[in-house]
């Protein structure tokens, strides 16, 4: 069957099979492979991109149920000048180690900064409580997310 | 702790260096395994047995081959005729690759399909027809030893029951006199559960055997490249120099890496036999219930103690339960791990370990899971023995401790098990973290608490570790000695490329081995690439697990850089005509002592070493070491958790957590601290949820991450983290190494924490993990 979805900004039309999976369909054949598989169950957040806007775990929505929508990856984080501030303070917060785990955890933090600008320290676990780290024990992450809520807080101030 | 020698555009030991790999990997451009796509690549999916222990009759694949996009099922009968139906374990046993008798735990490998598509791979597995015939289960060392069990490896050679190993320790006779002595013996019996390291990528391969060339190039999730070639070359028959093994980027390995799984077996001869790469990438459900599962240790210790709470003796017994086939991935002569360490951070004179291997109808692969071959176990025993002791002595458990210790004169320090302690100060770790919470303060609320019906619990663990494994007289895997090594080479620009042995998975290898070598010869971390995982172009290696990795690989890394440094000082004098002994380095700078006037960098030498040079000396700058270690260093730490407990329902939380670490000389604290922060968390995991368990017809109840659960953020406790900083006496740069420590530590800290929210109760025992019913149920039966 024929879908159409915008990835990070670019049109994709492709004929998939109606079984396709939207991970599989996004590293598989559009070749996107920033977004990783952890689990089959929905449990682990490491496929989560955006879907018009909004995190989904990308391992349990069909290619065929994201027709028509725009999806945003790892890959589409960067903007025209530069890191997103989750990509930029997730660095400076050390909050990625081996790095599995880490675009589905931007991705939720970018969300939820675009909807809380001021999350606490429990609205950030609570947002990524959907996506497991094996390696940091969560705190550099919730560390960065906030770090980088804080920077956009105080860049749209200064504009 | 010692303030950095370089400064901060340098970038050597001591500072927070941002890591190197971050830039690929916040942009979605790391190259893990699946990210791989080679061309004419198929596909493969595993049947596996759906029954713990069952015969095989028959396998019928017609309709899975007929289907269209398959190009093979691979049976065991197939791989039998190449001779490799089975496979050698890393212990000396023998493990099927694909079932050709019958099966002997849930989710053993019986075929594998290889198709155009991994979609069409899985389904043609539902298209196998399998004929089992069923065979009582054994799911418990209990059920395995008794007499008249059924046999479940009766394809062994000379096997007539269900015991794996044997192994002892200590001095028997000595510590029966030791328990002669004593006041008092305290006892306690627990279960270690069997765990899984899950890391969040799962174990994979993509096997690309030229048929002409007869060239191997196999990207694969290992922890430990090179020693995966040798053994792919002792056990497929495949000339080493043909074997390529590439490590790529690695989701997390947790020792769950480490060993040789059937499917890599399978996926090669695959790819050799067709001629097309062939892509195999576990399901979580097969990551949790095939490849290497840790723990699972039925303990029973005993302490001979005083009335004035000294230790005289400790006594062991264990069973292991090591599932169907015996492969441990751990040191040849160490047969339970280095388990050695329960006499953990305590002076004493005698200890006696005595442990049996029972096969089970479980699945194999005891690897250590996050810590240095099974010393978690260990540590956790003696920790909470010692807690429980001074309960029945009466004593507060950190004064207990601090009764005990291992004094800071007395290092090194041989332990009644016979491992020789590098350095340490124990008292001043707790004393440190226990005024970090204001302990007695603490116990003054507990008490006030306890007076209005709520549960308080403080939690001590004060573990030692024995890392860094280890020195060639005592310690190989398969025969290959556990050395590592370092290749550097100094590029005429002052730029460098280092070459690693081991393997990072998330450690920050790129960043930190760079800052050794910035150390030693002053040029800026930044400068410097470190290249790992490419048996083709790094020096061989053990490989990255057990937390060896700056034990061995950072000591040969830094011996390396010295090299080069001494060669480097005959370059700067003839460049600044002066004597090679009045040369002096520092951050980079070569400069004549009494004259600091006149001076070189590393950039002008490393130059000259190609255009320049002093009559008669070799061209270039560039050397390799392989290190073999004097001795494993043994990192330490003091953990605290306080912990309330509902005594309605049992459930727990954390109200702090004070992490202590002494891990020697820390290369980059940042790293450092969020390996501890990770590592507390596993540990929390292991204490409060983590569990794979079977039920009786050996079904595994664990096997995905909505039965096997590891903690959320949401979970997670916040760690309060503090540390003091002993040197290694005998590694080049101090360091003792860390990854692992809190795996370790910390199990006993939280158990110890809710035992003693209610040892006042009598209660002196809650098998891992502390769930809230088993808490509540320790609570009624005492009171």
């Amino acid at each position: 069957m024929e879908v159409n979805i915008t990835i990070n900004g670019s049109d994709h039309a492709s004929d998939v099979e109606p079984r396709t999976l939207l991970v599989d369909h996004i590293r598989r054949t559009v070749g996107l492979t920033g977004t990783h598989v952890g689990c089959d169950t929905t449990s682990c957040g490491a496929c989560t991109v955006l879907m018009d806007g909004k995190p989904v775990k990308a391992c349990t929505v069909l290619a065929a149920q994201a027709d028509g929508s725009e999806v945003t990856t790892v890959e589409g984080l960067k903007g025209a000048d530069g890191l997103h501030p989750v990509q930029q303070a997730f660095t400076d917060d050390h909050g990625l180690q081996c790095g599995f785990c880490t675009p589905g955890m931007m991705l939720v933090g970018a969300s939820l900064i675009a909807e809380n600008p001021d999350p606490s320290d429990d609205d950030v676990r609570w947002a990524i409580s959907g996506n497991l780290c094996r390696c940091t024990g969560y705190i550099n992450i919730v560390k960065a997310i906030r770090t980088a809520a804080a920077r956009v807080a105080e860049s749209s101030i200064g504009s | 702790m010692a303030a950095p020698t370089t400064p901060a555009e340098i970038g050597g030991i001591g500072h927070s260096v941002q890591r190197k790999e971050d830039a690929r990997l916040i942009e979605g451009q790391g190259n893990f395994l699946d990210d791989i796509d080679l061309p004419n690549t198929l596909h493969m999916a595993i049947l596996r047995s759906p029954l713990a222990h069952a015969r095989i009759n028959g396998i019928d694949s017609e309709a899975a081959t007929a289907l269209d996009g398959v190009v093979a099922v691979v049976t065991g009968d197939l791989m039998d005729q190449h001779g490799l139906a089975w496979m050698p374990t890393l212990s000396g046993d023998t493990q099927a690759v694909l079932a050709t008798d019958k099966v002997r735990y849930q989710g053993q490998e019986v075929a594998a399909v290889i198709a155009t598509d991994p979609y069409i791979a899985t389904d043609a597995l539902e298209l196998i027809e399998v004929d089992y015939e069923d065979l009582p289960p054994i799911t418990t060392p209990q059920q395995s030893l008794e007499e008249g069990a059924p046999l479940i490896r009766d394809e062994k050679e000379g096997q007539t029951d269900n015991l794996a190993y044997t192994w002892e320790a200590g001095d028997q006779g000595a510590t029966e006199e030791a328990f002669a002595k004593a006041d008092r013996v305290v006892t306690l019996e627990t279960h270690y559960p069997r765990s899984h390291p899950a890391p969040l990528e799962t174990c994979g391969i993509v096997a690309d055997v030229n048929s002409v060339t007869g060239q191997a190039t196999i990207y694969m999730t290992s922890q430990a490249p090179h020693a995966h070639r040798t053994l792919f070359a002792m056990v497929a028959g495949l000339p080493e120099q043909n074997i390529r093994i590439v490590s790529p980027d690695i989701g997390g390995g947790f020792g769950n890496k480490v060993p040789i799984y059937p499917g890599y077996v399978v996926a090669t001869a695959a790819s050799l036999l067709i001629g097309q790469p062939v892509k195999w990438v576990e399901s979580r459900t097969e990551n949790l219930i095939s490849t290497g599962f840790a723990r699972d240790y039925y303990m029973k210790g005993e302490l001979a103690v005083t009335d004035e709470g000294r230790i005289l003796g400790l006594r062991v017994n264990m069973l292991s339960v090591q599932g169907a086939f015996y492969s441990d991935a751990q040191p040849t002569q160490f047969r339970a791990g280095l388990f050695h360490v329960v006499t953990g951070s305590y002076d004493f004179g005698a200890a006696h370990i005595d442990c049996k291997g029972a096969f089970t109808n479980k699945a194999p692969g005891g690897v250590a899971y996050r810590c240095s071959f099974r010393i978690t176990e260990a540590s956790y025993l003696i920790e909470r023995l010692v807690q429980n002791a001074a309960y029945e002595v009466g004593i507060d458990p950190a004064e207990m401790r601090l009764r005990n210790f291992i004094q800071p004169e007395q290092f090194p320090y041989e332990t009644a098990t016979g491992f020789v302690y590098d350095s340490g100060d124990y008292p001043t770790a707790l004393r440190t973290a226990l005024d970090e919470l204001c302990y007695e303060d603490l116990r003054r609320e507990q008490a006030e608490a306890r007076a209005e019906g709520r549960l308080i619990g403080i939690g001590i663990a004060h573990f030692t570790e024995a890392v860094g494994a280890g020195p060639s007289r005592t310690y190989d895997i398969a025969g290959l000695k556990m050395i590592d090594s370092a290749e550097l080479r100094v590029h005429p620009t002052g730029k460098a490329i280092l070459k690693l042995g081991v393997k990072t998975q998330g450690q920050g290898h790129e960043t930190t081995f760079a800052q050794i070598v910035a150390e030693v010869l002053g040029i800026p971390a930044t400068d410097i690439k470190v290249e790992h995982g490419d048996t083709d172009h790094t020096p061989y290696g053990l490989g990255t697990y057990a937390s060896r990795s700056t034990p061995v690989g950072g000591a040969a890394t830094a011996v390396v850089a010295r090299k080069l440094a001494d060669k480097s000082k005959k370059i700067a004098a003839h460049l600044l005509e002066a004597a090679d002994e009045d040369i002096e380095l520092a951050s980079g700078v070569f400069s004549v002592a009494g004259s600091p006037d006149r001076s070189v960098t590393i950039q002008d030498v490393a130059l000259a070493a190609y255009t320049n040079l002093p009559e008669g000396m070799e061209y270039g700058l560039e050397d390799v070491t392989y290190y073999d270690p004097p001795n494993l260093t043994y990192p330490y730490g003091s953990y605290i958790v306080v912990v309330e407990v509902d005594p309605d329902t049992g459930v727990w939380q954390v109200q702090r957590m004070v992490a202590l670490d002494d891990c020697g000389v820390r290369i980059n604290p940042m790293i450092v601290e969020g390996q501890i922060c990770g590592g507390l968390t596993e540990g929390f995991a292991m204490s409060a949820m983590q569990w794979i368990t079977f039920d009786e017809g050996g079904n595994c109840i664990g096997a995905n991450f909505m039965d096997y659960l590891v903690p959320t953020a949401w979970e997670t406790p916040r760690f309060e983290l503090l540390a003091t900083e002993v040197p290694s006496p005998h590694h080049p740069i101090g360091a003792k190494g860390v990854g692992e420590s809190a795996t370790v530590g910390s199990p006993a800290a939280f158990v110890n924490a809710v035992i003693d929210a209610v040892a006042h109760l009598g209660v002196r025992n809650i098998d891992m993990p502390v769930l809230p019913d088993r808490v509540w149920a320790a609570i009624e039966e005492a009171s």
